[in-house]
């Protein structure tokens, strides 16, 4: 199958390694990743911090890349919300119907990675191997938006060696939030205090998310703490084989 | 000025005032002990019924078409109503609502009057407008007792007394009651209240109260309340003033069906409130001899206005939506500014006050959804913090600094040439703050990251030069 990623934006700047390993899993699996150069944001920083008029312009542009790719490939459930819940208000909102029809085309082509893997590929063991102890932030959009359930759960659970710690407090947010981990920075860090206790409490050595946003923002803390706990987007996770963490094979 | 929300329009901005609250432990403790028990008991009783999500929706919709002929229903009301013998005003904004509520007690010689719970007297301060004309107020719903005894200022929308504890209240109630002895436990302090209330059930002529629910087809009033002081207020004076703002109305009796299973559940986590008391105008030798309703508008025109963040106006007042915040957890309600708080709050405040005032609220929140979730009636909060926000940053709200940051960002994300050249520029920027591969200090106002958290480098190659570099070895 041809997949297209949307890298996004920020993890095409910051989490380049996210991509690598996207493209690791679905190669693995025996399917054909393309990267389209001229894509760059969903707009979601722009929609939710209230500059809607600047994130039009963004949507278009994002319309325009993906106009014929058959499916796309999100390693972020926050853009895959911002594309399913706004992208449709804003085609609305500017009363032309070519672009409500263009977003109509383009929702049951966009899939989050999870979503991709189990929805629309049906794999929920991906042949990783991660012999680590690994606790799992569920972001709030992939939750309350895209309600992606135990697909993350039950990616992990295949995983050889991997022992799956129950996050406590699951369903809290950790404080990030966009511009608001700016903007209101002392509840943010509060939420974010309460959020690293609860990682902390399962003894994980990794925590792992669908979101490298919420995975920046507690990485920060648990960094400035030093806090012996890695974050690592799940497609990272996935991505690792029993020849890479293994010393024999290595060599 | 003109009150629109309380004291909201002189309150600092959400910001500051949350570093405030979050400076106070004890009040943290409490807000978080509270919704804590609060939850848990509303999941026990929502997991409980099987057509939750089927109840919502025709909540939702009730509301929805009401408020899309709120016109009609109104009058519907106001005739019923005054067939039924009860006199209904109409008050545009806060002062004309006080004016109006002021003179029938005047016209009755009266100086004091017993109220129920209703968080609308507080929006139009209702009390220091009585007591600038010689009249006193006396809270008889326990919370609301104890804020007002405390000079306080509510910080719940359901349980106005949330930030004090069993300790506190007990302190207050001693020096205020003026007691010698009192214990510590439920029980002591609702005794308390009880004797203190007692004569002044008892004694005043005059009682008001709010509504959960107005009912156009019959005219009716629904108020529910846990501890029966309520029913005392509507039983016990001769005159019963009802202030309600015109989003309480529903069409017909037959939709309380859908809202009574709800609102106890969503609020205070109950099937059903200990009392529900519906009335209809006034009644021989029972109840009160005079009824009245003041039916407030005082900015809700202007957000019926709006299609859409009209549904903000379906909100009956649960609470639900403070319990799960994650932001609410941490500050409590004062942070907020308004006597409605937490993410309802967030947009009814400023929306009430034409978006001229607490202009900060609609970006208190990280936007997590749980409001929507827990909300009975579906009210999309997120979406309307969202239009909010954009109402604000077309206004010329925004600060500086982040209205420039955004132009740059809109500019570098509108080619991906552009991107690739912004990538390479951030990555040289970040060599004067790097320390073995981090960032522990930012500059301008990303510092407020980096008051508590780190940023990792930016990494020296970016996923699309990564594709390309791998195209190319892989064409090679």
């Amino acid at each position: 199958m041809l997949i297209s990623l949307f890298i996004t934006c920020y993890n095409d700047t910051l989490f380049p390694d996210t991509g690598k390993a996207v493209v690791a899993v679905l190669e693995r699996l025996g399917h054909t990743v393309e990267f389209r150069e001229a894509q760059t944001c969903c707009g979601q920083m722009h929609y939710n911090t209230g500059y809607q008029k600047e994130a039009l312009p963004l949507m278009r542009h994002f319309l325009g890349v993906f106009r014929d790719a058959e499916i796309i490939c999100i390693p972020s459930a926050s853009c895959v919300a911002m594309i399913r819940e706004h992208f449709p208000v804003m085609a609305a909102d500017s009363a032309d119907p070519r672009l409500i029809e263009e977003v109509n085309n383009l929702l049951p082509r966009v899939f989050e990675f999870t979503e991709l893997l189990v929805d629309k590929l049906g794999v929920t063991d991906v042949g990783a191997f991660f012999p680590h102890p690994v606790t799992f932030h569920t972001s709030c959009h992939s939750l309350r938006s895209l309600h992606v359930g135990d697909k993350p759960l039950r990616l992990l659970k295949n995983v050889r060696g991997l022992q799956l710690a129950e996050l406590p407090d699951a369903d809290q947010c950790c404080g990030f939030g966009g511009t608001f981990a700016i903007k209101n920075a002392p509840v943010s860090s509060a939420m974010l205090s309460d959020k690293i206790s609860c990682i902390l409490k399962t003894s994980a050595e990794v925590c792992a998310a669908g979101d490298n946003s919420c995975l920046m923002h507690i990485d920060g803390g648990l960094t400035r703490q030093n806090a012996p706990v890695k974050c690592m987007h799940i497609a990272e996770i996935l991505a690792t084989t029993e020849r890479e963490n293994n010393p024999e094979d290595r060599q | 000025m003109t009150v629109r929300v309380g004291n909201a329009a002189l309150a600092p901005d959400f910001p500051e005032a949350a570093k405030k609250q979050l400076a106070n432990a004890q009040m943290r403790h409490n807000v978080r002990y509270a919704t804590d028990v609060i939850r848990a008991k509303r999941n026990r009783v929502v997991a409980e019924m099987p057509d939750w999500e089927a109840l919502r929706e025709s909540a939702r919709q009730i509301k929805a078409h009401t408020l899309r002929h709120l016109n009609t229903y109104l009058e519907q009301f106001e005739k019923a109503c005054t067939a039924a013998g009860g006199h209904v005003h109409w008050a545009k904004d806060a002062d004309e609502a006080n004016t109006i509520i002021t003179a029938i007690i005047k016209s009755h010689g009266e100086k004091e009057v017993i109220k129920i719970k209703t968080m609308t007297s507080d929006e139009i301060r209702l009390n220091p407008a009585l007591e600038a004309e010689g009249i006193t107020p006396f809270e008889t719903d326990l919370a609301d007792l104890i804020v007002q005894l405390g000079n306080d200022q509510p910080s719940h929308i359901v349980v106005p007394a949330l930030h004090r504890n069993k300790t506190e209240i007990r302190q207050l109630f001693l020096e205020k009651m003026k007691l010698e002895n009192l214990g510590d436990k439920p029980e002591d302090l609702t005794e308390a209240a009880r004797r203190y209330l007692r004569e002044k059930f008892l004694r005043v002529k005059v009682g008001i109260g709010g509504a959960n629910f107005a009912i156009a087809e019959t005219g009716s009033v629904c108020v529910v309340e846990s501890e029966g002081n309520g029913r005392m207020c509507l039983t016990l004076p001769q005159v019963f003033i009802s202030l309600v703002g015109i989003e309480k109305i529903i069409p017909k009796f037959s939709d309380l069906e859908v809202f009574l299973q709800l609102l106890p559940r969503s609020a205070t986590g109950e099937r059903m409130n200990p009392y529900n008391s519906i009335w209809t105008g006034v009644s021989p030798n029972d109840g009160p001899k005079e009824f009245h309703v003041v039916l407030l508008d005082n900015g809700r025109s202007e957000i019926l206005a709006d299609e859409k963040t009209r549904q903000t106006l379906q909100c009956i007042r649960c609470a639900a939506c403070l319990n799960v915040c994650p932001v609410y957890r941490q500050t409590g309600g004062h942070a907020y500014g308004s006597i409605y708080s937490g993410p309802i709050g967030a947009i009814v405040t400023p929306q009430l006050q034409s978006m001229q005032h607490s202009q900060s609220l609609p970006y208190a929140s990280s936007l997590c959804g749980a409001c929507y979730d827990a909300c009975p009636v579906k009210i999309n909060i997120p979406e309307v913090l969202i239009e909010l926000r954009g109402k604000v940053v077309a206004a010329g709200g925004a600060p500086a600094s982040e209205k420039i940051a955004m132009k740059a960002a809109s500019f570098a994300l509108s080619s991906s040439q552009r991107l690739a050249a912004a990538q390479k520029l951030v990555r040289i920027a970040q060599w004067p703050l790097l320390h073995d591969g981090t960032i522990s200090k930012l500059p301008g106002f990303l510092g407020a990251w980096s008051e508590t958290r780190n940023m990792r480098a930016i990494p020296a190659e970016s996923f699309r030069e990564w594709w390309k570099h791998r195209r190319k070895d892989q064409h090679s």
